[in-house]
């Protein structure tokens, strides 16, 4: 099955191209440690997945890109092609010349409507070529204009569309002390209009990210594009191809619907985290060996304690005990379902029991239906053994928090309220998303 | 890609717009080696094809042929203009783009804005027209005037009502040189004043430019090369105030310095809509950030580096200097003080190798405040909606409560000729505050006396009114600012949350 990427504003092309190219080089390297076959079984289904052959012989991913100013798309077509092993097809990009200044409602109410048809044919070409349409993919950040606007209405335009398939929304989280001052509207604006369209929002912060460049990889003066390395990555440690439960002995057919089914039991609780280990410079990866026993301890600790990285992790922290009571502990971060992902040596004798413990967990789902493991012996960027976990956990309560907290204050004064209204979007438009958004918050507090 | 409009009104403006599109030629050339006409030039130049002579069509791709400015200069006066065309930027301009006339506004505002505004009102809608059209995008007009005059001041607040008129989804970035308390036009304050409310009602972004601070930088660097005190040498085309490199080289004139200045703010302030970056900020996206109320669009800017040394490697914390250098008095385009004022945004520019880690250490050592404490309520008792607190060190930026972490920031990867990186910083700071109200102050000793007001009141068109309405526009504009300032040393109180009921 195939899965139709849709890049969105700078940030979403920029990070769409690092993608691309993680996973082909993925493919392309060397063995993964496993058999030849399993090697074989991977690329293709990969390829199936994210590209599409032509008589080109190199692969051309199945992407949309959309910007409402040329220079990033320029760019990063000339990038992929500039790789030599894949590219966009030259007719799946769509822009325009003058770009939506940071402002939501520009995206939203001007530049959707108005380039609504053309973008959606692109889109209707890319998912006529997918012999299966496994759903779409969409990447964007909340801090822009185009991105976050634009990506909404988008959004929500696939949804109206095609009302059956899938969609998870990639949404990137901009640095805390800003990017960009609106930022805060601009993000109350997209989450709570994504919450009404996408199926699972799988959330980067740029925070975390940077932090791991720092730490982990080692960068001394981080780039832009390092930190979209870093996601992508992650992203790939996700969407590569594994055996699931319900994919029989081939690799999942339905990765994006085994991901909903897992991970999304109730439409109200719609936010993902994702966190991977481990994560180092590729000089140091040579040098190092991993057991599963640790990388599984560290990961499960990183889910309770809510860290950001396999670094810092608060030891501390535990689940609450089984005795009842009324308080969880401070800090626990309680989850409605988690699914991990393993890659590499010796995958399948892993003991994943401790993720299993109801404790971990609220009380809705049975264990088993909470937690779910997805496995390939295939190792994943050169990583002899990998693990990621992608969680529906109070991960990105803070974070939220946070967010409406600013943006709630700036609203009171009135700031830049203008700015909006010369697009129409109304004191009563961002009234309604905090709302929505105050309601997320509340849910995910009370779990 | 967007295509931006210089229109350049009055003596100082015309300078300063030439001194502009001089170093814009220096810019490009440098960074455009094969001399293919592309998009980035074409933000601000056509390419014409004059071999058939000089109303050629224009060629949109390919290699370049004869670059033409998309500007429009316009005096009242011959002289200044002339001379332009009689320079070594002749061919960059076309006949049909300029409007003279032979006497000048005497000083006067109201000639400016009320006879010769009237009387070349068509012909500048048609000149303006004509630039349009030879646009794919326009998103910009550039203003550059000054206000103590009368055609800078006068004609040119009346055009920018004209493109308000005219091309009303067009934004309107004014650059305005505001007269010094010494100036020697003694009306000037009148006419500053009278152009304010212009300023107030037409205007998107306003820069206010201060006579005072380009001197004390020009005479900075002076002093600085003739010090000897460094041990290396200075390239020469970093100065910011240096035309090297350029056509005009040979002809310096004294206020060259100066408006060179000027000029390099317009072509930083440009510079990430025109090349490529990690981060891009559109001229679309300073006027949506910076410009929190209406009225409040009085943006302060500041220029680093001044200089860039030969033969020296930039180590980081050269790259720190050049962020703390961008927020002292020395690198400021106006006389005030924004470090003991309020700010409502910020917003970095910066061009060259630097990267997003760069731009954060620095943003964190701005504003002081590298480990806020925030409390979450996180038991089940509490509501998610209390208040979130914030135990600050004393940050050296004060910035305006709802918006704390204002900052806006670009990356954009071509420096400017001559240095590895430079920084535009342009805030919104209640700083400009004591500006008007000097100004105001200014206007009211001249007023109370009435001294002078019949050369204006005998214009057809002018009237009491227009004087009366101009300062109570001025007084609106400093209270506004008053009304932030007050909350500066308030207590902190985050208004409530929605409550959501469980």
């Amino acid at each position: 099955m195939s899965i139709v990427t849709v890049q969105l504003g700078q940030c979403g092309n920029q990070i769409g191209q690092e993608v691309f190219s993680a996973l082909c080089s993925d493919i392309r390297g060397t063995h993964g440690l496993c058999s030849k076959k399993e090697n074989g079984s991977y690329q293709d289904s990969c390829k199936e997945r994210f590209f599409c052959e032509e008589e080109s012989a190199v692969p051309v991913a199945r992407a949309v890109l959309v910007d409402m100013e040329p220079k990033v798309i320029s760019q990063t077509l000339s990038m992929a092609a500039r790789s030599g092993h894949w590219k966009y097809s030259s007719h799946s990009h769509f822009c325009q010349k003058q770009g939506s200044g940071n402002n939501w409602a520009n995206g939203y109410s001007v530049h959707g409507p108005r380039h609504k048809e053309a973008i959606m044919n692109l889109v209707q070409k890319e998912a006529e070529k997918c012999d299966r349409l496994g759903g779409f993919f969409t990447i964007m950040s909340m801090a822009g204009g185009t991105g976050s606007g634009l990506g909404a209405f988008v959004t929500q335009c696939l949804r109206d569309a095609f009302p059956t398939s899938f969609i998870l929304n990639h949404v990137v989280w901009p640095y805390g002390t800003g990017e960009v001052i609106v930022q805060n509207y601009n993000s109350v604006l997209t989450l709570s209009h994504l919450y009404h369209s996408s199926d699972a929002l799988l959330v980067h912060e740029n925070d975390v990210i940077h932090k791991i460049c720092a730490q982990l990889m080692n960068i001394k003066q981080i780039s832009f594009r390092d930190v979209n390395q870093v996601i992508a990555h992650q992203l790939g440690s996700v969407f590569q191809p594994t055996h699931t439960a319900g994919g029989g002995s081939g690799y999942s057919r339905n990765p994006l619907g085994e991901l909903m089914e897992s991970l999304v039991p109730h439409p109200e609780f719609r936010m993902l985290g994702l966190r991977n280990i481990p994560q180092m410079p590729e000089s140091s990866l040579p040098y190092s060996t991993f057991s599963w026993p640790g990388l599984i301890k560290h990961l499960r600790q990183m889910l309770i304690a809510n860290a950001q990285m396999e670094e810092g992790i608060d030891w501390q922290v535990r689940p609450p005990s089984s005795i009842p009571s009324t308080n969880k502990p401070l800090h626990f971060n309680t989850s409605i379902a988690n699914l991990v992902i393993l890659r590499g040596k010796d995958v399948h004798g892993v003991d994943l029991g401790s993720f299993q413990d109801p404790s971990l967990y609220t009380s809705w789902l049975n264990p088993q239906d909470a937690f779910n493991a997805w496995k390939t012996p295939r190792a994943f960027n050169k990583y002899e053994k990998s693990a990621a976990l992608v969680s529906n956990s109070q991960f990105l309560l803070k974070p939220l928090d946070s967010i409406v907290g600013k943006a709630w204050n700036m609203f009171a004064s009135k700031a830049y309220l203008h700015q909006y209204a010369k697009f129409g979007i109304q004191e009563e438009d961002f009234l309604d998303c905090f709302t929505t958004l105050e309601q997320v918050i509340s849910s995910y507090t009370n779990l | 890609m967007t295509q931006s409009v210089v229109v350049q009104v009055g003596q100082c403006g015309n300078q300063v717009g030439c001194r502009f599109w001089d170093l814009a030629l220096r810019e490009h050339a440098a960074v455009n080696k094969k001399g293919i006409y592309d998009e980035a030039l074409s933000s601000f130049f056509r390419n014409v094809d004059t071999r058939s002579g000089n109303n050629g069509p224009d060629i949109y791709k390919g290699k370049i042929c004869s670059l033409k400015a998309r500007a429009l200069l316009i005096d009242m006066e011959e002289g200044v203009v002339n001379e332009i065309l009689q320079g070594p930027l002749k061919d960059v301009f076309d006949s049909k783009q300029l409007i003279t006339d032979v006497s000048g506004s005497g000083n006067n505002w109201a000639v400016g804005h009320k006879i010769y505004g009237c009387q070349y009102r068509e012909n500048i809608v048609e000149k303006l027209r004509k630039t349009a059209e030879h646009c794919d995008c326009l998103q910009c007009f550039f203003i550059i005037h000054s206000m103590g005059g009368g055609t800078g001041s006068g004609l040119g607040t009346f055009v920018l009502n004209l493109l308000e008129e005219e091309f009303p989804e067009v934004y309107r970035f004014v650059t305005s040189v505001y007269p010094s308390g010494e100036d020697d036009v003694i009306t000037s304050p009148y006419n500053s004043v009278l152009a304010m409310k212009e300023l107030n009602e037409h205007a998107d972004c306003v820069l206010p430019i201060e006579n005072e601070s380009l001197l004390e930088i020009v005479n900075k660097i002076h002093q600085m090369i003739n010090s000897g005190k460094l041990g290396s040498t200075v390239k020469q085309n970093s100065l910011v105030t240096s035309s090297a490199g350029s056509a005009k080289t040979l002809q310096e004139k004294p206020f060259d310095a100066m408006n060179n200045i000027v000029a390099n703010l317009l072509l930083n302030l440009t510079s990430s809509a025109r090349f490529e970056g990690s981060l891009n900020m559109d001229l679309n996206e300073i006027s949506m950030n910076l410009v929190p109320f209406p009225r409040l669009h009085y943006l302060v800017s500041s220029l680093t580096p001044l200089y860039t040394l030969a033969d020296v490697n930039v180590p980081s914390r050269r790259l720190d200097q050049m962020f703390s250098d961008a927020f002292s008095r020395d690198h400021q385009l106006i006389q005030a003080d924004p470090k003991h004022s309020l700010y409502l945004a910020c917003a970095l520019l910066v061009r060259g190798n630097v990267q997003v880690s760069d731009l954060r250490r620095n943003i964190e050592r701005l504003t002081d405040c590298p480990h806020a404490v925030l409390i979450y309520p996180f038991t089940k008792s509490q509501s998610a909606s209390s208040p979130f607190y914030r135990n600050r060190l004393k940050p050296s930026l004060h910035f305006v409560s709802w918006n704390q972490e204002g900052w806006k920031t670009g990356l954009c990867s071509v420096p400017p000729v001559g240095h590895s990186h430079s920084l535009l910083a342009l805030a919104n700071n209640t700083c400009v505050k004591p500006t008007f109200i000097e100004l105001k102050d200014r206007f009211m000793k001249l007023y109370k006396k009435k001294a002078h007001l019949h050369h204006y009141l005998q214009i057809d068109g002018m009237e009491q009114s227009c004087f009366s309405e101009a300062v109570s526009s001025l007084s609106d504009l400093i209270e506004e600012y008053n009304e932030l300032d007050a909350t500066k040393c308030g207590p902190r109180i985050d208004p409530s949350r929605l409550k959501i009921a469980i």
